[in-house]
């Protein structure tokens, strides 16, 4: 029974609880069981509350023999990336700097799914501060793949990624600010989303590149995929970047397909792939054909400069960002004769040395000199990204790319050379220079059979026909 | 090829950002960075002047609410979460040099 349970998605979980065929408190028993399981080998939490998740599902099942008519998330075991405020665990961002620290507020994504019933189990770990690719840069443990235990399950979000892959957790949220959920998300075989930047608030998300970085699901179907993201998207007043509009319904829109829609294959980013990623997209660009969507090919050069850019800009937001934590409010202290020796003392114990890297590089992008060189500079490639895909648009109604140009590679095999670690995002990072929207669903494995996964890029609010198009690769590749 | 930036460099910025480095991180900075700053140097191989600085995804500028008071956090909570705190007030060592 419960090796059943774990299969279910979101639908079929609710079907089987509203027959009274199992209850909540079962549902949490059985993924208890599972985490008792793997979690040992795959290390994907940082924090866990299994005894407050089935208090909550013994109240759900009160309230459901009661009559009530319970939430979109009912029952739904939850994982949240550790930069998603929490009032009821430590936030950590995997940073020595936040060690036990507990937010006086819940981000409000954990509001959402809260209001929905949704079951918090933990919080999953991630390269500190989300900058990473691997998960190897937390400062408390490596999360190992489900595939591959000598493997990285990418990252930043690779804590998430694995637990739901590992089925650990029916849902995890991530963060995603050069890729970092869809990456891993693609590395552990599963549906990652990163939506139109604005749709998704990011008050509580504790801050990497503000201008870059949007919430997401990470989860096991594109359904699933759909469900969680109606769940949190929407405007926050909390938070001034989000959109001011209705969002789009996805659940309804999946099975609508992709007739007469133009996908187009970005070969230039196809080019830089392994060849079983290439034959993967080849699939999946089949399985949309099939499904009666008009295939061509696609050349965007000006992707290119994507990498250069993203690595100013992503590192100035967040030397600037990152200058909060000075040991004054919150989190760390390290003693010091005077304010300034103490700050530079509780940072130097308090980072860890990727985000010491980044830190300085923005610094150095910032400063007096060499700010119209750096940071200007990677603003106008941002413009140009924006156009290259603006024009791309409009010929065809979607990207199709590969989410990585390898599958999972091997712990510590990336981490001594940031450069080769950065390389990991070349295909996931235009979409959050423009601010589209971009989704990796599963499509198959290597010889090794370590997962591929393949990434869909629409144009600004296009997350109706990203999703379309998503099910569509998803229930022809089934 | 001559490196980007010097030791000197990285520990100017190191100061910037209020970090302290070994001379051992010194050396390992000084390498990554300059290997960094030469992958970003691809920005400048084409011409830029017609697109504009772009700084956010959205153009959306100035968003206004209503002038209502709502509920902050509360003092003590806040005050609570610091290493140090007097009163209302957070707690830091002296801001000036030692005497």
């Amino acid at each position: 029974m419960n090796d059943e349970i774990l299969d279910w998605g979101i639908a079929e979980l609710h079907r089987r609880l509203e027959a009274r065929e199992v209850s909540t408190v079962e549902v949490i028993d059985a993924y208890q069981e599972q985490i008792e399981i793997q979690e040992p080998e795959i290390g994907a939490f940082l924090t866990l509350d299994l005894d407050a998740a089935r208090s909550t599902a013994t109240a759900q099942d009160t309230r459901r023999s009661r009559g009530e008519t319970l939430g979109r998330m009912a029952g739904v075991p939850v994982a949240l990336k550790d930069n998603l405020c929490t009032t009821a665990f430590p936030t950590t961002a995997a940073s020595r700097i936040l060690e036990g620290w507990i937010p006086p507020y819940n981000a409000t994504v954990v509001d959402r799914l809260a209001d929905q019933d949704g079951i918090v189990l933990g919080k999953t770990n991630l390269d500190e501060f989300a900058m990473g690719s691997s998960t190897e840069n937390s400062a408390y443990k490596i999360t190992k793949n489900p595939y591959d235990l000598e493997r990285v399950p990418g990252g930043s979000s690779g804590g998430s990624a694995a637990a739901v892959a590992s089925r650990m957790a029916l849902v995890g949220l991530g963060s995603d600010t050069g890729g970092s959920i869809r990456q891993p998300a693609a590395l552990t075989g599963i549906v990652g989303f990163k939506p139109t930047y604005g749709r998704v608030s990011r008050y509580g998300l504790l801050a990497f590149a503000s201008s870059l970085d949007q919430i997401g699901p990470l989860t096991a179907s594109v359904e699933d995929a759909a469900l969680v993201a109606e769940c949190i998207m929407g405007h926050d007043p909390r938070d001034a970047t989000s959109l001011q509009e209705a969002s789009p319904l996805l659940l309804g829109a999946l099975t609508e397909g992709v007739r007469g829609i133009r996908v187009g294959i970005v070969t230039n980013l196809v080019e830089i792939a392994s060849p079983s990623i290439q034959a993967a997209l080849l699939r999946a660009a089949d399985a949309l054909a099939q499904a009666g969507a008009l295939i061509s090919e696609i050349s965007i050069d000006e992707l290119a400069f994507g990498l250069a850019a993203y690595y100013v800009v992503a590192p100035a937001e967040a030397s600037s960002n990152l200058a909060r934590y000075d040991g004054v409010r919150y989190g760390l202290r390290e003693p010091g004769a005077t304010v300034e020796e103490m700050m530079i003392a509780t940072r130097t114990k308090g980072f860890g040395p990727e985000v010491k890297r980044r830190i300085m590089l923005g610094t150095y992008a910032l400063s007096a000199g060499y700010y119209d060189a750096f940071y200007v500079t990677a603003q106008r490639v941002r413009s140009l990204v924006r156009s290259a895909f603006d024009r791309a648009y409009e010929s065809v109604d979607l990207l199709l790319t590969p989410t990585s140009p390898t599958t999972a590679f091997r712990i510590g095999e990336r981490s001594a050379d940031p450069v080769e670690m950065y390389r990991s995002d070349i295909c996931t990072i235009p979409s959050n220079l423009s601010g589209d929207p971009a989704l990796s669903v599963p499509a198959g494995a290597d010889p090794d059979g370590l997962p591929i996964g393949v990434q869909l890029l629409g144009p600004p609010r296009s997350e109706q026909l990203l999703f379309r198009g998503a099910y569509a690769v998803e229930e022809g590749l089934r | 090829m001559t490196k980007q930036i010097d030791q000197a460099d990285v520990a100017h910025i190191a100061k910037l950002a209020r970090l302290s480095l070994s001379d051992q991180e010194l050396r390992e900075y000084e390498d990554t960075l300059s290997r960094i700053l030469e992958v970003i140097e691809v920005m400048n191989s084409g011409d830029l002047s017609a697109y504009p600085p772009m700084d956010h995804p959205l153009e959306t500028v100035n968003l206004l609410r209503d002038d209502a008071v709502q509920q902050g956090l509360d003092r003590e909570v806040v005050l609570g979460m610091a290493p140090s705190s007097e009163e209302d007030y957070f707690r830091v060592p002296r801001i000036l040099g030692a005497p």
